[in-house]
């Protein structure tokens, strides 16, 4: 097969894999640390929020300088949507992936574009969660629960943004036909960082936004 | 001295990965996946199926994990291609997860305790 003789030229190494592949997986490994402790964080606050507004129940919250009855925060659908699209994104880049180590220049310029498109999108999405948040009163300091909301999904919204960047830059190279067969590994590198994003959503959706 | 060649190296990478139509199959078992959580958490909470709310509603956390880890474990394996790249790969991807699990459960475990003393 072309795409696995595209990715196997690469210089003499001792464990015989590309060494910025072995260094994206050891930086994805600590990686996990890093989120575990944030979600981590998460869970051991919450619930403990004196004051709202709160996820997913009615509460009393201080709003526009007086006391008073703030609504649930989230909005399921809308982050459903997110995630779906996250979710085809990770598919998107691997079909991508697969284009740039077969020499598909038409199927690898597709769906990297459309994956680009999808990051964009969700970190657009959560921009817009984070600003309708802070006009129903949640803060970054309000409680408990905006601190560690704020710090978990933010971080992780930062790496969306970052990996869409860095794909994005990859889109550029593709268009000038600077992505060839035996530079795919470039992609490879930055799909695997782009599938971490994914997997890192993939656990805090459930845990953040489905878990009461 | 190290055993590599001057050729460039193929042992650890040359392995196929799956075709688009694995990814295609994977992509749609994730949508499932995912439509499956948020239908739990529906039936859960009662906004569908207001009949099936006692039973499911304990069962929520559970499910959501299972769910969760299945999607992960997919595109783990087959987006990720740890099912066809080297072990390596894998254990440098295994090892900080199980870290990661220890290091949750210890500070919920900690924390826990924490505001049971405090409570008292």
């Amino acid at each position: 097969m072309a795409h696995a003789d595209a990715h196997a030229l690469h210089p003499p190494t001792s464990t015989g894999i590309e060494s910025r592949k072995l260094a994206i997986w050891t930086f994805i490994g600590s990686e996990c640390l890093f989120f575990a402790s944030l979600i981590s964080t998460y869970l051991v606050y919450k619930g403990k929020s004196l004051v709202g507004p709160l996820p997913h129940e009615v509460s009393q919250c201080m709003l526009h300088g007086k006391m008073q009855q703030c609504e649930p925060m989230f909005e399921i659908p809308l982050v459903t949507f997110g995630t779906a699209v996250l979710l085809f994104s990770s598919f998107f880049v691997v079909m991508a992936l697969n284009g740039a180590q077969t020499g598909n220049r038409k199927k690898l310029l597709t769906w990297l574009s459309l994956t680009v498109l999808g990051g964009l999108f969700f970190a657009a999405m959560q921009i817009y969660e984070f600003t309708h948040f802070y006009h129903k009163g949640l803060g970054y300091t309000t409680n408990l629960f905006s601190q560690t909301f704020y710090t978990l999904t933010g971080f992780h919204g930062s790496h969306v943004t970052l990996g869409a960047i860095w794909l994005g830059t990859l889109l550029i190279q593709a268009f000038r036909g600077k992505l060839t067969p035996d530079k795919a590994v470039n992609l490879e590198i930055a799909a695997l960082y782009w599938h971490f994003v994914d997997v890192v959503w993939i656990v805090i959706f459930p845990v953040v936004y489905l878990m009461r | 001295m190290s055993n590599a060649t001057a050729m460039p190296q193929s042992h650890e990478e040359a392995h196929e990965h799956p075709g688009p139509s694995t990814y295609i199959k994977i992509a749609l078992v994730l949508f499932v996946l995912t439509a499956l959580e948020v239908l739990v958490y529906e039936i859960g909470h009662g906004g569908v199926m207001r009949a099936l709310q006692g039973t499911v509603e304990p069962l929520v956390v559970p499910l959501l994990i299972v769910l969760s880890a299945a999607k992960f474990a997919l595109v783990a394996m087959f987006y990720m291609h740890l099912k066809s790249d080297g072990k390596l790969l894998s254990g440098i991807f295994v090892f900080p997860i199980i870290l990661a699990i220890c290091l949750a459960l210890a500070l919920i475990g900690l924390f826990s305790v924490v505001f049971l003393l405090v409570k008292r």
